[in-house]
């Protein structure tokens, strides 16, 4: 300890491991998070925070169909879809589920290839990614699309309680939302990425500071953020 | 952390910026979540493959208690997979992993209040609104 205070350095060599190691590094007087930068600790906090902005949707959603009186729409029947003139229930989300999961996948492989330093490769995958996140974004529009010529309207359905519209709207926007603003996320660093920014020590646009490959690892921490709302998305609101 | 040392002591290129520059690289680099191609590979397909099996629950028309423990397992299972492979969240220190992972377990205490609430809610509309039979 008494060497820390000398050197004045960020951290301690040795790191205590398990619950002691919490203990000692929330006490430790210095930064709590000690082997993450701020930027991903900055990222962890913000996804904490869009999880209980999610939470609320969701509340409020089963709040609503708890407590009507009138019939829920079945989703199973509402989502299906008429494909070589066969009816398969729910189809399109299940699609849907596969393509965000693809890009999840996509995108753990870029963070891998970003630490490598192998930039085409990590480039490409998030672009990869972010085609995916387009293709799920362009479903869920002919999705909407769908529903809006079926008469689903915030106020109103033809099929049931009222609620219905306006929570499928709201949640489902939301998180349509989320997967535009990350498609735009992955573009922008993927084209830092490509032109070696992160290699030759290039200064940001707006920060005038030199990035390193962790922003590939804080850009998968939202990109797999938006993958997991779906997850929950998915249970709650599909399969219920 | 690396440029801001670089810059403070620049013109002192001494054993302080080399020990901050250790530090640095040692935190981002070249620790920085190295882990198998494979891993990621297997838990793709442990996503696909619980994902294939939520939806067959609803294609199979499954319901009542089954459904629900079906669904949530599921759910759970492959929020888990997310949070902790791709993520990283299994080889963060515990102090970022409570950090994050417990105050979302609020949420649960907000979900109870608010199933008691919407069933105060039904019986009342029940009881009034419902069509005179």
């Amino acid at each position: 300890m008494a060497e820390t205070a000398l050197t004045n350095s960020a951290q301690s060599p040795v790191l205590t491991p398990g619950w002691r190691g919490i203990a000692d590094d929330w006490s430790s007087d210095q930064r709590a998070f000690k082997n993450v930068s701020w930027g991903k600790a900055m990222m962890w906090i913000f996804l904490l925070s869009d999880t209980f902005i999610f939470s609320c949707f969701l509340l409020s959603y089963m709040t609503a169909r708890m407590s009507t009186t009138v019939p829920w729409p079945n989703p199973s029947e509402v989502f299906a879809l008429e494909i070589a003139g066969h009816h398969i229930p729910l189809i399109l989300i299940a699609i849907m589920t596969f393509v965000l999961i693809s890009s999840s996948g996509t995108m753990a492989m870029a963070v891998n290839f970003g630490y490598r330093r192998d930039r085409t490769k990590t480039a490409v995958l998030m672009l990869l990614t972010a085609a995916l996140g387009a293709t799920f974004v362009g479903m869920q529009a002919f999705e909407w699309t769908k529903l809006i010529m079926e008469g689903v309207r915030p106020w109103e359905n033809p099929w049931g309680a009222a609620q219905f519209g306006s929570s499928f709207f709201m949640i489902t926007g939301f998180h349509g939302t989320h997967v535009t603003i990350g498609v735009i996320f992955l573009i922008a660093i993927a084209r830092k990425v490509w032109r070696g920014d992160f290699d030759h020590g290039r200064r940001g646009f707006f920060t005038s500071r030199k990035g390193n490959y962790e922003i590939v690892e804080i850009t998968g921490l939202y990109w797999h953020f938006v993958d997991l709302v779906w997850v929950f998305i998915f249970a709650f609101f599909y399969l219920w | 952390m690396a440029n801001v040392a670089v810059h403070l002591e620049g013109h002192q290129p001494s054993l302080q910026t080399h020990v901050h520059d250790a530090v640095a690289a040692g935190a981002a680099h070249a620790k920085g979540q190295q882990h198998p191609i494979k891993l990621y590979l297997v838990v793709w397909g442990w996503l696909f493959v619980l994902s294939t099996f939520s939806y067959l629950v609803d294609y199979f028309h499954l319901h009542g208690y089954l459904r629900w423990s079906l669904i949530l397992l599921f759910m759970m299972l492959k929020a888990g997979l997310i949070v902790a492979v791709f993520m990283h969240m299994a080889w963060e220190r515990l102090a970022l992993v409570y950090a994050i992972l417990l105050p979302p377990v609020a949420v649960l205490v907000f979900v109870a209040i608010m199933v008691f609430e919407s069933e105060y809610t039904h019986f009342i509309r029940a009881l009034f609104f419902a069509a005179p039979a």
